[in-house]
């Protein structure tokens, strides 16, 4: 094993990382959908705390050890077609992300201060909220990478 | 499989691989999720609420995404490697994770479901701790996939 191999293979991990994140994400919006108990929400934070360590873990590996390999590897340069899509994507996900991920953190906030005070909740950002659909967007941008990353058009 | 994810490889390998690589990240953040969800309870009532958050995670998430990598990885192995009997090492750990990792996950599930269905904290953390050990099987496979140890 050469230091390429473990380069790929902190860029794969992180990948998954990434996805796994979004995964888990995807998986509380559908447990929280349209709730207004704040308590079911707030159940739910130590699940997005992990999702939020993933998604960070997974944004700054896949870009750090996929450029590293892009640059390391003779067969790939930076300004392939394919490479530089993945770039792009890559910023445009983490820019929706991290849209989606301010409003969700809102929601969380307001559910435990409800909680506390113990007055009734509206969350409206736990529906089809523009939170909702700047996730679906970050899911689509994934798969995009993803797709672009096996078939890697161009090369 | 992914060790091909950094190479040139015939366009017929490449939709069994997104099949692969796409149910294993699907599997391993349901799994993830299910774990946290068993073992990381605040409240007695949050625990009722996690456990069948996670009972339902991998029944109805992690065992469809297990089943989409183990048909992805059969059909990119038989495009690779064809009735070759000489498996590389990366591949047998592939095998041995898969097999041994879903059995892990069903019986998780199985203890989660009961866990689930009786209110039962002991058994929701035994659930959380096998899918764990299947969780850590799968992590080794992934970098075994792609860094290929010989």
């Amino acid at each position: 094993m050469d230091l390429n191999d473990w380069i790929l293979s902190l860029h794969v991990l992180s990948a998954f990382a990434l996805v796994g994140a979004m995964v888990i994400f995807t998986l509380m919006i559908v447990a929280l959908w349209n709730t207004d108990n704040p308590a079911r929400v707030v159940a739910f934070m130590p699940l997005s705390r992990v999702g939020a360590v993933l998604v960070m873990a997974g944004i700054a590996g896949t870009i750090v050890f996929g450029v590293w390999l892009a640059i390391s590897l003779d067969a790939y340069q930076l300004w392939d077609g394919w490479v530089i899509a993945a770039l792009v994507l890559w910023a445009v996900g983490t820019a929706l992300g991290q849209r989606s991920g301010e409003e969700y953190n809102a929601a969380a906030v307001q559910a435990q201060d409800d909680l506390k005070a113990g007055r009734p909740s509206s969350l409206p950002a736990y529906g089809a909220s523009r939170a909702f659909w700047l996730h679906v967007g970050v899911v689509v941008v994934i798969l995009l990478i993803l797709i672009d990353m096996i078939w890697k058009p161009g090369a | 499989m992914m060790d091909v994810l950094a190479s040139i490889r015939p366009d017929s390998w490449n939709f069994p691989l997104f099949l692969h690589v796409l149910g294993a990240m699907v599997l391993v953040g349901a799994v993830t999720a299910a774990v946290v969800a068993q073992l990381w309870t605040v409240t007695p009532a949050d625990g009722d609420r996690l456990r069948r958050f996670s009972f339902r995670t991998m029944l109805f998430v992690a065992i469809p995404a297990w089943f989409v990598m183990a048909a992805g990885s059969e059909w990119i192995y038989s495009k690779e490697f064809g009735d070759s009997s000489d498996d590389p090492t990366w591949v047998g750990i592939g095998f041995m994770t898969r097999e041994g990792g879903g059995l892990l996950l069903l019986i998780a599930t199985i203890c989660a479901g009961i866990a689930s269905r009786k209110s039962k904290s002991g058994l929701a953390r035994a659930s959380g701790i096998i899918a764990a050990i299947a969780l850590a099987a799968w992590i080794v496979a992934i970098w075994a996939m792609a860094a290929k140890p010989s």
